[in-house]
C-alpha cells in the first residue's frame, strides 16, 4: 500500500468534469453542516439549564420571516445544485461521431470485450489515451454494472437490451473495472482491469493480438447460415424487406408510428419481429429468440449496419 | 436520577393518586398467558411487538456482525461466497421488514398514539393484535427459510436474478415479506382511523403532538405504498413458481419494470422508517429544552410534504439503470426539492433550544445525536441526487454509509432515545441515567466511526456486496469493522440496565420529565383503560412556557399540561 489514498485517480474527462462538482458540493455541505452544528453547539451551552442568557420571548426577528427565509434559502440552493449537475451530465451524454466503438457482453461472471477489428480480450479492455470511446454494452444472463472508479462510469448491463458508456481516458495506467450490480455467488470477483496506453502503443498491443474476423464479417456468414438471406437479399419467394442502407434512417411502421433503425430496433426486430412490423410488409418472420445468442446478436447488427449504403 | 425528576414526589405502591387514576397498571390488571396473547390492550400489544422485535434486531445484528467480521480483511476467511451473499440479504431483509419499518410505529406508536390523543385504545383492537401475530408468523416464515438455507437476492430482489437464476428459498422470503406488508398495512388503517376517530374533546388538528402527526403521515405512506410492494413480490413467485413471463427478458419480459415497481415502494419506506423518528426527536428536544417547538405548523407541513413528494422520488436508485437520461434529471429534480422539508425540519428542532432552558438527559443526548448524524446522512442525500455523482457512488459504500446514517444513526437513535423518555411510563421505573448518557455517548460515537469511513472508501470505488475486495480499501474496512464492535456495546448495554431497572430502578412519578403531553397525565404505568376519565385538551401541544415568555435561567415554573380532566 502506498499511502493513505483520499480521492480516486483521475483517469477520464468524465472524471474531471464529476470532481468539480463533487468538490462545489462538499465545499456547500460541509458549510451547512458546520452552521448546524455550530448552532447547535451554541445554544446548548449557551442556554444550558442554570446559565445566565437572557431567554424571554423570541426576538422578532425570529419569528415567521426567517422560517421562510431559510425553506426559500434551501430551495434555491437545491435547485441551484439540480441546474449545475444536471447541465453537466447533459454535456456528459452527447454522443461524440469518431469514438472508438468497443462491445461488452457480461455474463456470471466475466466481461467478454470486443475491439472494432474483431479482436477479444477477457476480463479485460485496452484503450487509447484521448480518443473517444463508446462502449455498447449487453448481459446474457442478469444484470451487472460496469463499473470503472478512475473514470467515474457506471452503467448496467442488461439481459436482452443495449446500454452505452462514453468516455475519454486521459491518463495511462491500469485501472480496476468492478460489476456493481449484485449478480450472484461470485459477484465480488467479477472484475478486471483498463489499460489506458498511449495511442502508438495501443496500435502496436492491437495489431499483435490474434486477429479476429472483425464483427461485420462474422455477422455477415451468421446472417447466411440463419437464413436471413433467404429472404432479406436476393429474390427469395417472401417479399421482405431490404437491409442495405437502412441504417440510421427512420422507417413507417404498419400502424402509423415512425421508428429509426437503431442497435435497439434490429434486435427487437429479431428476437420479436411482429411487435414493430414495417409498413407494407406481412408480418411473417419468425421470431429468433432463443435460437440467436447476445454475441450473435452483435453480429448481425454489425453486419446491416455495414451494408452499403449505411450511414457512418 | 435526573435534577428533573428528583424534585418530583417519588410514589411508592400505594401512591394515594393511584386509585384516582383508574385502578391498577395495565401490567398488573390481568395475569396469566392469555392474557397477554390474546389482549387487545395496545399497550400490552406494544410490548408483544417490543419483543418480537428484539428478537429480529438480533437476528438482523447476528448478520452484521458476520459481515463486519468477514470484512476485516480482503480475503475470504470465515464464509463462503454464497454464505456471504446470504448474510447481507438475512441482514437487510429482517433489518428493513422485521426491525425498522415496524420499530417506532408499532411499539411507541402502538403505546403512545391513544395516550397521546386522549383515547382508550386504538380503533381496531383486534385488528392491531391480528397484526402482531401476522407479523410473529411472517417472521417464523422468514426465519424458516434462513434456516432452511437462507435467501441470496440481496433485501432488494433484483430481476432476472431472483426470478431465473438465485438458487434459493426466494419464493419463503417474497411471501414472508408480503404477509410482512399486510401486517404494516393493517397498523397504517388502524393508526388512520384512530387519529380521525377518536382524538379527545378539544384535540383538533393542530393540537395534535408532532409525534402523533409523524405516525399519522406514516400510516399513509404505509397503506399506500405497501401495496404496491406486495404486487411486485407476487409477480417475483408467479414468474419462480408459475413460469409467468414478466421480467424475464428472453420471453418479452422487462427487468426494469420490477425495479420501478420496487422503489416505488422503497423509496417511501425510507420514509415509513425516518418519519416517526422525526416525530420522537420533536417531542425530546421540545421537553429538555422547555421550549416550545420551533414553527409547529412548518413542521406538520414539512411531514406532510415528505409523505407527499416521497412517492415521487424513486427514479432516483435507477440513475444507470438504464432510464432514460430525461427520466433520471426529473426524478434529481424532484430528490432535490424533497431535501427542503429535512432541512426545515433540522433547523426548527436547532432554534427550538434557542432561548430555552436545556438540560442533557440521555434521551437529549440521543436527540442531539440525532440531529447531527441526520444532517450528515441527508446532506450526503444531495450528492445521491445529482445525477453525474450518484453514477460515480452508486452501489458503493457511499451509498450504504448514506442510508445507514438516516436508518441507524437516524431511525435507531430516535428508538433508543423514544425508549429512555417513555421507560418510565411504560414500565413505571426510572433507569440509572449516568449509565444512560454513557451509552447514549458511546453510541454517537460507535456509529460515526463504523459508517464515517464507509463514504471515503466507497468514493474511493469500494463496491457494496463484496466479500473480497482490493486491499487498498482494507484501511477502511479495519476502521469500520472496529466501530462497529463500539457500537454493538452501545446497542447491548441499555438492554442490560433497562432490564435491571425493571426490578431495582426507581418508580418513577407519572410525569418524571414535567412534560406536557397527554400521556403523563396518567400514572406509571397508565391503567388498563388510560384515563380515569376523558382529558379535555383547550391548548396547543408542549406548552412549556406562557407564549409571549421563555423558560427562566434556572427555576422550573410549572408547565402547562396539555389537557385536564372533566
Amino acid at each position: 500500500m502506498s499511502g493513505l489514498r483520499l480521492w480516486p485517480v483521475v483517469a477520464s474527462d468524465v472524471a474531471t468534469r464529476v470532481d468539480a462538482i463533487v468538490v462545489v458540493l462538499l465545499l456547500i455541505t460541509g458549510a451547512v453542516l458546520a452552521l448546524v452544528l455550530a448552532l447547535l453547539l451554541t445554544f446548548a451551552i449557551r442556554y444550558r439549564r442554570g446559565s445566565s442568557a437572557r431567554r424571554g420571548a423570541l426576538p422578532e426577528l425570529v419569528q415567521k420571516e426567517v422560517e421562510i427565509g431559510w425553506t426559500a434559502a434551501t430551495l434555491f440552493l437545491a435547485v441551484f445544485i439540480f441546474a449545475w449537475a444536471g447541465a453537466t451530465e447533459l454535456g456528459l451524454a452527447k454522443p461524440s461521431g469518431d469514438a472508438l466503438e468497443i462491445h461488452v457482453a457480461a455474463k456470471q461472471w466475466m466481461w467478454k470485450t470486443q475491439h472494432p477489428n474483431g479482436a477479444r480480450e477477457i476480463d479485460a479492455l485496452h484503450v487509447p489515451r484521448g480518443q473517444p470511446v463508446r462502449l455498447l454494452m449487453t448481459s446474457q444472463d442478469v444484470i451487472h454494472s460496469f463499473f470503472v472508479p478512475a473514470f467515474r462510469i457506471k452503467q448496467d448491463v442488461l439481459p436482452g437490451r443495449l446500454t452505452e458508456l462514453l468516455f475519454t481516458p486521459t491518463l495511462t495506467g491500469e485501472y480496476p473495472l468492478f460489476c456493481a450490480e449484485y449478480c450472484g455467488t461470485l459477484h465480488a470477483r467479477m472484475g478486471g482491469t483498463i489499460t489506458v496506453m498511449e495511442p502508438e502503443d495501443y496500435a502496436r498491443w492491437l495489431s499483435a493480438q490474434p486477429e479476429g474476423d472483425d464483427l461485420g464479417h462474422e455477422g455477415r456468414a451468421l446472417f447466411v447460415s440463419l437464413g436471413c438471406s433467404g429472404c432479406h437479399a436476393g429474390n427469395g419467394p417472401v417479399r421482405a424487406p431490404g437491409l442495405a442502407g437502412i441504417w440510421g434512417r427512420d422507417v413507417p411502421l404498419e400502424d402509423g408510428r415512425i421508428r429509426r433503425v437503431d442497435e435497439a430496433y434490429l434486435r427487437d426486430s429479431i428476437l420479436q419481429p411482429r411487435r414493430d412490423v414495417v409498413a407494407g410488409y406481412e408480418p411473417r418472420m419468425p421470431s429468433f429468440a432463443g435460437l440467436v445468442g447476445e454475441d450473435e446478436l452483435i453480429r448481425l447488427v454489425a453486419y446491416i449496419r455495414s451494408l452499403p449504403g449505411g450511414q457512418p | 436520577m435526573s435534577d428533573i425528576a428528583a424534585g418530583q414526589p417519588v410514589p411508592g405502591e400505594a401512591h394515594p393518586r393511584q386509585g384516582l387514576r383508574g385502578g391498577p397498571s395495565y401490567l398488573t390488571a390481568e395475569h396469566g398467558l392469555a392474557a397477554w396473547f390474546l389482549t387487545t390492550d395496545h399497550k400490552r400489544i406494544a410490548l408483544l411487538y417490543a419483543a418480537a422485535l428484539t428478537v429480529f434486531f438480533f437476528i438482523g445484528g447476528a448478520g452484521a456482525v458476520a459481515i463486519r467480521m468477514e470484512l476485516f480483511t480482503p480475503a475470504a476467511d470465515l464464509l463462503s461466497a454464497d454464505g456471504y451473499n446470504r448474510m447481507f440479504t438475512l441482514h437487510g431483509t429482517v433489518m428493513v421488514w422485521f426491525f425498522l419499518v415496524p420499530s417506532i410505529p408499532n411499539t411507541f406508536g402502538n403505546f403512545l398514539l391513544p395516550l397521546m390523543i386522549g383515547a382508550k385504545d386504538l380503533a381496531f383492537p383486534r385488528l392491531n393484535l391480528f397484526s402482531w401475530y401476522l407479523f410473529v408468523g411472517a417472521g417464523a416464515l422468514l426465519v424458516g427459510a434462513l434456516v432452511a438455507g437462507g435467501v441470496d437476492t440481496g433485501w432488494t430482489f433484483y430481476t432476472p436474478f431472483s426470478t431465473g437464476y438465485s438458487q434459493s428459498y426466494v419464493m419463503a422470503a417474497a411471501l414472508a415479506v408480503v404477509l410482512a406488508g399486510f401486517s404494516s398495512i393493517a397498523t397504517g388503517v388502524n393508526f388512520i382511523a384512530t387519529v380521525h376517530l377518536l382524538r379527545t374533546p378539544g384535540m383538533t388538528w393542530f393540537r395534535l403532538p408532532l409525534l402523533v402527526w409523524a405516525l399519522y403521515g406514516t400510516s399513509l405512506v404505509i397503506v399506500l405504498a405497501t401495496p404496491v410492494l406486495t404486487l411486485v413480490l407476487l409477480l417475483i413467485v408467479a414468474e419462480r413458481a408459475f413460469g409467468l413471463p414478466i421480467f424475464d427478458p428472453a420471453l418479452g419480459g422487462d427487468p426494469l419494470l420490477f425495479q420501478h415497481l420496487f422503489w416505488f415502494y422503497s423509496h417511501p419506506a425510507v420514509y415509513i422508517m425516518i418519519l416517526p423518528s422525526f416525530g420522537v426527536i420533536s417531542e425530546l428536544v421540545t421537553c429538555f429544552s422547555r421550549r416550545q417547538v420551533f414553527g409547529y405548523t412548518f413542521m406538520v407541513y414539512a411531514i406532510l410534504w415528505i409523505a407527499v413528494v416521497g412517492f415521487l422520488v424513486w427514479g432516483h436508485h435507477m440513475f444507470v439503470s438504464g432510464q432514460s437520461l430525461f427520466a433520471s434529471l426529473v426524478f434529481s429534480f424532484l430528490s432535490f426539492v424533497i431535501a427542503v422539508p429535512s432541512a426545515i425540519k433540522v433547523f426548527n428542532w436547532t432554534f427550538t433550544l434557542y432561548r430555552g432552558q436545556i438540560t442533557f438527559e440521555a434521551p437529549m443526548l440521543y436527540a442531539l445525536g440525532f440531529i447531527g448524524l441526520f444532517t450528515l446522512g441527508g446532506l450526503t442525500g444531495l450528492f445521491l441526487a445529482s445525477v453525474p455523482i450518484d453514477v460515480h457512488v452508486t452501489d458503493t459504500y457511499f451509498v450504504v454509509a448514506h442510508f445507514h446514517f438516516i436508518m441507524v444513526g437516524g431511525a435507531v437513535s430516535a428508538f433508543y432515545g423514544g425508549l429512555h423518555f417513555w421507560w418510565p411510563k411504560v414500565t413505571g421505573r426510572l433507569y440509572p441515567e449516568a449509565w444512560a448518557r454513557f451509552a447514549a455517548v458511546l453510541m454517537f460515537f460507535g456509529f460515526s466511526f463504523t459508517f464515517f469511513p464507509q463514504f471515503v472508501m466507497g468514493f474511493l470505488g469500494m463496491p457494496r456486496r463484496y466479500q473480497v475486495y482490493p486491499p487498498e480499501f482494507q484501511i477502511w474496512h479495519v476502521l469500520s469493522s472496529s466501530g462497529a464492535v463500539l457500537l454493538a456495546a452501545a446497542y447491548l448495554l441499555p438492554m442490560g440496565y433497562l432490564a435491571w431497572s425493571l426490578i431495582w430502578g426507581e418508580r418513577a412519578g407519572e410525569d418524571p420529565w414535567q412534560a406536557t403531553g397527554l400521556e403523563w397525565r396518567t400514572s406509571s404505568p397508565p391503567p388498563r383503560d388510560n384515563f380515569r376519565a376523558v382529558p379535555v385538551v383547550d391548548t396547543g401541544p408542549y406548552f412549556y412556557h406562557p407564549d409571549k415568555e421563555g423558560p427562566r435561567h434556572d427555576r422550573r415554573e410549572a408547565h402547562q399540561n396539555q389537557g385536564h380532566e372533566t
